[in-house]
This record gives structure tokens, sequence and C-alpha cells, in this order.
């Protein structure tokens, strides 16, 4: 592997991302708003089941205000007679006459009244890192890769159990898929919930339920067990929030799935990945990007430089948002169509190639999907092949392949007999990875140097392009999204030169230690 | 192994020799491993037709729950020329098939516009559809270069879906109809046919209708031209939309 290349890798991938950066810098959006006011502590609902950090951003963003950051109008609230903040949001919310901002205390002032509440936010943050940090230290993580699965019975309390079997059978990691189009919802539903299409929605007091749920298998089983959720969609950065409050460990975010997969606006969700990821940085929360999904659209055989591409800018994204290496769990996947000849050595040269350029991270290892078509049998035998590239090449997470992909969302027993399965073939293999050494002159090593002079081309092209133009073009799997379409772009807020929110500026504080 | 020549009616399934009726079964119960759990696993194979049973696995996948596979002579038997096969109403294309078809047959994108109609706010069955992501591991529409595609989302009203139809000069409509009450997914839909006919763009452009509660029978009585239910694949919509538009 060619050292310059990945330095030049990464070089060109901080200034993609440093493009972004200074348009991020100049916009906040209604979502960053909303995790701002629930970050203060701003919680509830209307009668009408509106969140009640919509109906304060909301109003404040149709009257064209919101530039200044909602905190702003927070401390003014305070500054006049609210006794809490959630008082104070409840009369930015309801008063029948709205305060414009113009007059009365000065932005010092407000300053004053606001920070011991953004002191607050980021202490419960950190001590909600704190906690899980001694649950890790009292019960060990199994080895890596950790074995990931998926619940998504749509019912949290269905899924608690299932994630406790889960763990009882093995399971490291479990995820709870979040009900169908949730994402592309401006709010984030509130409450314990019970029914859900595709998954469980995701919501503060589900994060709750499923989280005492594994610490209790974590204390039962002498492992610990990582609770994960999705932070994507338009409310991306409240998820993060309450993923930080809440104590999970991961969380699937990534700097552009959304624009490319959910069409959300491009602009819009630059915003909020950077809001959300400021979050993570500071919760020590575990990213997990979505390239795995650039290869169900596209071809994975031909478009395998696109991977490579995209976790370079994903991680240069992280940076900027002050994560650390070891909270980058940059996603990649086996997809190669099985029938190719040799497709197996093209799988090993990739999962080998990533593991080397991103040494320190905590790489997510994804299942094949796409070309499994309902024959469970073969499937058993082809995610048995997927596990043992995964522990070979020793993956950090990998997300357990199911027979029964493309039929159901996996029965009990799918789950089992896919970790069972899982089991043996890491156990049987466990050193494989340190005893192999790959011919240099070999088609693996040849296939890596190819994946890698790609993704150096595609980067150039993505900087001489801009990466709102490269997206344009169809650059990552092959979706085209403009920028000012998809969902979302009215969400977008130009921050007015006086924008107040000492939250993101403390956040901002933090720089990654290396 | 010769094939059969003349298959014999009725049908058993085909284990290792004509008429054994061998299957596989795997299920889960909840009951921890136990001789008592094991005969359950038996009689329950037994009840599904099963003559003599032979439990091969029984094992614990989850505190409390066993997972067995059982093998067992099904004594059911399949009358095949009794098989009444729901009308088939076009052949499912392969992407290249569709893609060639546009091209060579139309030689220009197929237009769509989709929406989901009336209070509905469910685009979970249009965005299946018609965005990239698509369904099941089948991408949309948009995933077709063959295919300009534009999904509105949700809660359009027919007024403004048919204009903007009409704008785009659409080769077809398609009506998603997820969540309804008192049947106004119906009333809806068909609101729809009779706003076109009224503006006389009917027969122009092909209507399809999409939805959990939707089948094809419901959608040609509403006045559309096909219909299609929960479980639907993008390439099937394609499908009907090439045959409909570049001709079988």
């Amino acid at each position: 592997m060619d050292a310059r290349k990945v330095d030049e890798c990464r070089a060109i991938a901080a200034d993609i991302a440093e493009d972004v950066q200074r348009y991020i810098d100049r916009h906040t959006s209604v979502g960053a708003e909303r995790t701002f006011l629930r970050a203060y502590g701003v919680d509830g609902i209307d009668d009408q089941g509106a969140p009640l950090v919509n109906l304060v951003v909301d109003r404040y963003q149709k009257a064209g205000l919101l530039g200044r950051g909602i905190g702003y109008f927070l401390g003014r609230a305070l500054l006049s007679g609210a006794k809490t903040v959630q008082d104070a949001a409840e009369r930015l919310a309801y008063a029948p006459d709205l305060d414009a901002g113009d007059g009365g205390p000065s932005l010092l002032e407000v300053r004053g009244v606001i920070a011991p509440h953004a002191e607050e936010a980021l202490a419960r943050i950190d001590r909600a890192k704190t906690e899980r940090e001694g649950l890790k230290a009292k019960h060990k993580a199994g080895p890596a890769p950790l074995k990931y699965v998926i619940v998504a019975t749509g019912n949290i309390y269905d899924d608690a159990l299932q994630a406790k079997a889960a763990a009882h059978a093995g399971a490291d990691i479990v995820a709870v898929i979040r009900a169908t189009a949730q994402s592309l919802l401006d709010y984030v539903p509130h409450g314990a919930t019970t029914e859900g299409y595709g998954g469980t929605f995701a919501t503060q007091e589900n994060f709750k339920i499923i989280r005492r749920a594994t610490d209790e298998a974590s204390e039962e089983y002498g492992r610990y067990v990582f609770q994960t959720n999705y932070s994507s969609g338009l409310c991306m950065s409240e998820i993060a929030w309450m993923a930080a409050v809440e104590r999970l460990d991961m969380l699937l975010n990534d700097a552009m799935y959304g624009i490319l997969f959910r069409d959300i606006n491009m602009c819009r969700n630059f915003v909020d990945q950077y809001v959300s990821r400021r979050f993570i940085a500071r919760s020590g929360i575990i990213i997990n990007t979505g390239e795995d999904n650039y290869l169900t659209t596209a071809d994975a055989v031909e478009k395998a430089h696109t991977v490579l591409a995209s976790q370079f800018i994903n991680e240069a994204f992280a940076r900027r948002a002050g994560l650390e290496e070891e909270q980058m769990g940059l996603g990649h996947a086996y997809e190669i169509n099985p029938w190719i000849e040799d497709s197996f050595l093209l799988e090993i040269a990739q999962a080998q190639l990533i593991r080397q350029i991103f040494d320190r991270h905590p790489i997510k290892w994804m299942p094949p999907t796409k070309h499994k078509v309902g024959d469970i049998f073969f499937a058993h035998v082809h995610d048995a092949m997927f596990n043992l590239v995964g522990v070979t090449t020793n993956q950090s997470i990998e997300l357990l392949g199911m027979f029964s992909e493309a039929i159901h969302t996996p029965l009990l027993m799918d789950r089992y007999l896919s970790l069972k399965a899982t089991r043996y073939v890491f156990n049987a293999c466990k050193s494989l990875g340190n005893e192999i050494v790959f011919k240099p002159d070999g088609k693996i090593a040849a296939r890596a140097v190819q994946v890698l002079d790609e993704a150096v081309e595609t980067l150039r092209e993505v900087k001489r392009d801009s990466i709102w133009d490269s997206i344009g073009n169809g650059a990552f799997a092959d979706v085209k999204r403009t920028r000012t379409g998809g969902k979302g772009y009215h969400g977008v807020v130009e921050r007015s030169p006086d924008y107040l929110n000492p939250i993101l500026e403390e956040l901002e504080r933090h720089a990654p230690s290396h | 192994m010769h094939p059969p020549t003349n298959p014999p009616r009725p049908l058993r399934a085909y284990g290792d020799r004509e008429g054994d009726g061998m299957v596989q079964l795997a299920f889960v119960l909840q009951l921890p491993p136990s001789a008592r759990a094991r005969e359950a696993a038996k009689h329950f194979a037994e009840m599904h037709g099963l003559k003599e049973p032979l439990v091969a696995t029984m094992e614990e996948c989850a505190e409390g729950y066993s997972y067995f596979v059982v093998y067992g002579h099904s004594e059911h038997a399949v009358d095949v020329s009794r098989i009444d096969v729901p009308e088939v109403r076009t052949e499912a294309l392969s992407r290249e098939d569709i893609e060639h078809r546009i091209q060579s047959r139309l030689g220009r994108k197929i237009v769509i516009v989709g929406a989901c109609t009336g209070s509905d706010a469910h685009t979970v069955g249009i965005d299946a559809v018609i965005n990239y992501k698509g369904y099941a591991g089948d991408k949309g529409l948009e995933s077709y270069k063959g295919f300009d595609a534009y999904n509105l989302g949700a809660q359009v009203e027919n007024e403004q879906l048919a204009e903007r139809a009409r704008a785009l000069e659409a080769d077809a409509i398609l009506v998603s109809q997820v969540i309804t009450q008192r049947n106004c997914h119906k009333e809806n839909a068909a609101a729809l046919i009779d706003l076109a006919k009224k503006q006389g763009w009917r027969d122009g452009v092909v209507m399809l209708l999409g939805g959990p509660r939707i089948d094809h029978k419901l959608a040609l009585e509403l006045g559309y031209d096909a219909g299609f239910g929960p479980g639907t694949k993008p390439g099937e919509v394609a499908s009907f939309l090439v045959e409909k538009l570049c001709g079988a």
C-alpha cells in the first residue's frame, strides 16, 4: 500500500469537507435549533402530540428570527420572568405576542442568564459518558469483531425481550431498527411506542426502555452489551442528543446518507450532520457510517472505490466535528456478486485495504443483502464466507448476516442460527489473520492497489467539482441530488452576525486529540 | 435421475423416492429443551400432517425457547389440475430488458409522476416504488435510465397532481393510498379518474393505483389501468409500464 496515496486522499478529503464547513458555519436549521432547546432541558408535547421544541422553533422560523439562535430568545424569556427553561419555552411557543428580540436586555445579559443552563446541558452529557465508561470497565466487551444484530418488532417492549435473547445467544451489539420513513418526519415522536411499520420509532422514552434491557443483559451475561440506534434523517441531531443523554453506545450516522438515500436536502443534511456529530463527539458515542448502502445500488466491483472515497470524506467531516478516530466506525460491505470468479478474493482485498488505511477506526463490516433472494440454505453459506473475511481481516464491528434477508425481519431462530454460525467461524479462525500474508504481486494486492488508485482519482474529481456538484453528478451510489432539491431545505436558516449559541460554542472548543 | 414423464397426480413432496412425502420443518416453541419439549415438537409436526416425525435438532435458542428441525413424511398431496392460477398481468422483465425496450422502442424516457394523495401522509409505498433505494433489494424507478421519475410526496391534492402531471407531460401517474378510513382511499382515487376524464386526458395517461388495501380488481373497478398490492417491487411496476407504453 502506497502511504503517500493515502495521505493524498486524506488531504483532498479535508479540502472537500472544509468547503462545506464554511457553509455549515454560516447556517443553522430547525432540527439543530430543536436539538439545542432539548439540550437546555425543554421537553413535552401539546395536546395534539406536537413536541414543544417544534412549536417554539417553527414559530420563530416563520417569524424569520431563527437566525439569531433560539437560545437567545430562551434567554430573553428567562430574563423577563420565566421561572424555568421549560416555562421560558412555553412562553416562546404560546405567548400571544411574539418577542422579536428588540430592545430590552443586552446580549451580555442574555448570555449570562443562559450560561448555567448551557453548562448543565453539557454536564448531563458528560455524566452519561462517565456512567457508560464505568459500565464498560465493569463488564468487559467481547472480542472483535463485535457481533451486531438488529431487532425490529415495532413494539419497544418486544424489542427489549428480543434484545436480551440476542445477548443471550452471543450478540455484543443490539440495534433497534427504526420505523419506516421516520427519517422523513421533521419531529421526534414522544413516549414509549408499541406500533411501528418495519421497525420501532426512535423516541427518548424508547431509548430508556431498551437501554435498561441491555444493561440488564450486561449484568446477567457479564459482557458489555452495546446499544445502537439511528441518527439520520431530518431529526438526526435531536436523536444524537437523545442517544447521548440516554447513554447509547453507537449511532448510525453518515455525512451524506440522507442526501443520497432519503432525498434529504444537502444543505440541511450537512448542517444537521455537523450538529449531531458535535454532540456525538462529546458523548463518546461511536458512529457507524453508511457506505455499505452504495453497494446495494451501484455495482460492488465497479464502484468499490467510491466506498473508500466516501470513507475519507466521512472521516474528514467527523474530524471537523471533533470526533476521535476511535469513534469513527466507517462502514463497508460484502456485496460482490458471489458467482463471479474470485469474488471472495475481491472481498478480502477491499476489507484488508480498509482495515489497513483506517487502522485506529472501529470499522463496521456489513453482510451480503443484495444477492440474497430467499434461498436460506445458500444464504447461510454466503454469510459464513462473509464471516470468514470479517475475522481474517480483523474488522471491528460486524453486522451479522441473516439467511432470511429479503424475506422478513429476522425471526428469533434466524438470529440464533446466525449467531451460532458466526461464533463458529470467528472462533475457528481467530488467529488466521495473523498467520497469513498476501503475495505482493498477487490478485488480492493488485485489487487493493487498484481500488486505492481509483479512490484518489474520484476524490480529485470531487474536489475539482465541489461536493455539491459531485453529488449532483451521481459520484456516489449513482444517485443525483441538487443543492436546493430534496426534503427539508425550507428548514435551513442563515445565521445572523449576532447568532447566540453557548452550547455549540462549548462543543466546538473540543478538538480531536490526534 | 430420470425426469418423470407423466407426473403422478396428486403430487406429494419428493424426498428421495417418488411419493415419500418427505419435508423438513424448522420452528421455535416457547419451551426450554427437554424430553417433553421434544415430544411437543413431534406432536406439532404430526398436527401438520407429518407422519413418523424425526426431531433432528432441539437447541435452546433463547432463554425458555427451543429451536427444532424436524423431518417427516407429509401425507398431503396436491392435485395440480385443479389449481387456478390468478391472472398474471405482465411478464417480469429484467432491468436490462426494461432499459433496452424503452430505448429501442420508445426512444425517450418514460415520464412518471407519483404521489400519496389526499390526507394520506404515508409515503412508504410510493417511496418504495419510485425512490432510488427501492424495496426489498429492488431499486426504485429513479434508478432506471429509462424513467424520468417525479415523486411529489404526501398529501398531494388530486388537482395539484393532475396539474403537475400535465405540465411534465407524464406518460403515467402512480397514486398511492396507504391509510384509509371509511373507504376514503377509494373515493379519493376515483375522484382523480373523474377529474382526468373531465379534463379530457384520461386516455392519454397510464394510471396506476397502489397500497396495502389495493388489488388489481379494485383498481380496475375504480377506473385505473392496474392495481398493485402490498409487497410490490419497483421492477413489477416498471415491467407493467414498459409493456403498456412500449408494447409487449
